[in-house]
């Protein structure tokens, strides 16, 4: 099965990358734009079965490693036929 | 005292500290290579600068997991200085032994200029008496923007964990933080680079005090002939 774990910076944490992009599509002319936030999108493949271990394993992960819990959020998604 | 530098696949400035300890201070200094699992005799551990693991995922996530890191959490809790700059201090934050992370500058530049920094009044050895009201050290990121949460930021404060403030904020840190200490006392992160700032043809000497002021935590002697004042 296949993992997406989606990065991103938290709602409070200034994003200077995301006002940087924002700022170049409004120039782009596509205004009226809110806000943009920029994260980071980590495809996992894997060969185990998705139980609930698997999740807690899968947590564990994101919380250690794949996000910095100071300034980031992080959800996954599962694709089991991926 | 012993020294000893920590050098992760792709430090770059572990070179620059070893020279501050071994020249600025004539302080016998070694190198750890990560791979280490012990430190051996240490007094001090410096994590230094660069881009340790290329930076890939975060600055400092990778090299937090390295075996030396284990090493170095375990002397920290036994009440071991440790010093991170730069890269090292992104390094402490990841690995949990300095509170708060580095994000991408606000300017979204690379910044590397002289920063006048203001003293704060944080240890016995690590404040304006031993250093002045501020000191000048080079900064060389792209990544130095200090972020922390409200709570976090009031226990900093609460506690004097804040060691210097920038005067001009050159990355939009929070509060102009530039190097925080953990509540104990001795581990110590900076962005800005005392390893760059004691030979007589860099921008600024004050190196050598810095590095004083985090030694005197073990060391109080050293402070005594006034740590302005260069090897």
């Amino acid at each position: 099965m296949k993992i997406l774990v989606f990065v991103t910076p938290k709602k409070n944490v200034l994003d200077p990358q995301g006002a940087a992009v924002g700022h170049a599509l409004e120039s782009l002319g596509f205004s009226g734009l809110k806000s943009v936030r920029v994260g980071k999108l980590i495809e996992l493949e894997a060969s185990v079965a998705d139980t609930p271990e698997f999740r807690t394993r899968l947590d564990q992960m994101c919380r250690d490693l794949l996000s910095n819990p100071v300034i980031e959020d992080f959800r996954y998604e599962i694709l089991p036929h991926a | 005292m012993q020294i000893s530098v920590i050098q992760f696949p792709g430090s770059n400035c572990d070179q620059d500290a070893y020279h501050l300890f071994a020249t600025g201070l004539r302080a016998p200094t070694k190198y750890v290579w990560h791979k280490e699992k012990s430190l051996g005799d240490a007094d001090l551990v410096v994590v230094p600068g660069g881009f340790s693991y290329g930076d890939y995922l975060r600055c400092g996530a990778i090299a937090r997991f390295s075996p030396v890191m284990g090493a170095v959490r375990d002397f920290a809790a036994r009440g071991g200085l440790v010093l991170g700059i730069c890269n090292g201090f992104q390094i402490l934050c990841e690995a949990g032994l300095l509170p708060g992370a580095l994000i991408r500058n606000a300017c979204l530049e690379f910044r590397c200029v002289t920063c006048e920094l203001a003293v704060q009044d944080s240890t016995p050895a690590f404040n304006r008496a031993a250093l002045g009201n501020s000191i000048r050290l080079p900064i060389a990121h792209g990544e130095g923007n200090y972020r922390i949460d409200e709570a976090g930021l009031a226990r900093l404060v609460g506690n004097r964990q804040i060691l210097v403030r920038y005067a001009s904020n050159p990355n939009g840190s929070l509060d102009a933080i530039a190097g925080v200490r953990n509540e104990q006392g001795n581990v110590f992160g900076l962005m800005p680079h005392p390893d760059r700032a004691f030979e007589r043809f860099h921008p600024s000497r004050d190196g050598i005090a810095f590095a004083r002021s985090v030694l005197a935590a073990r060391f109080p002697e050293l402070v005594r002939g006034g740590a302005r004042q260069s090897a």
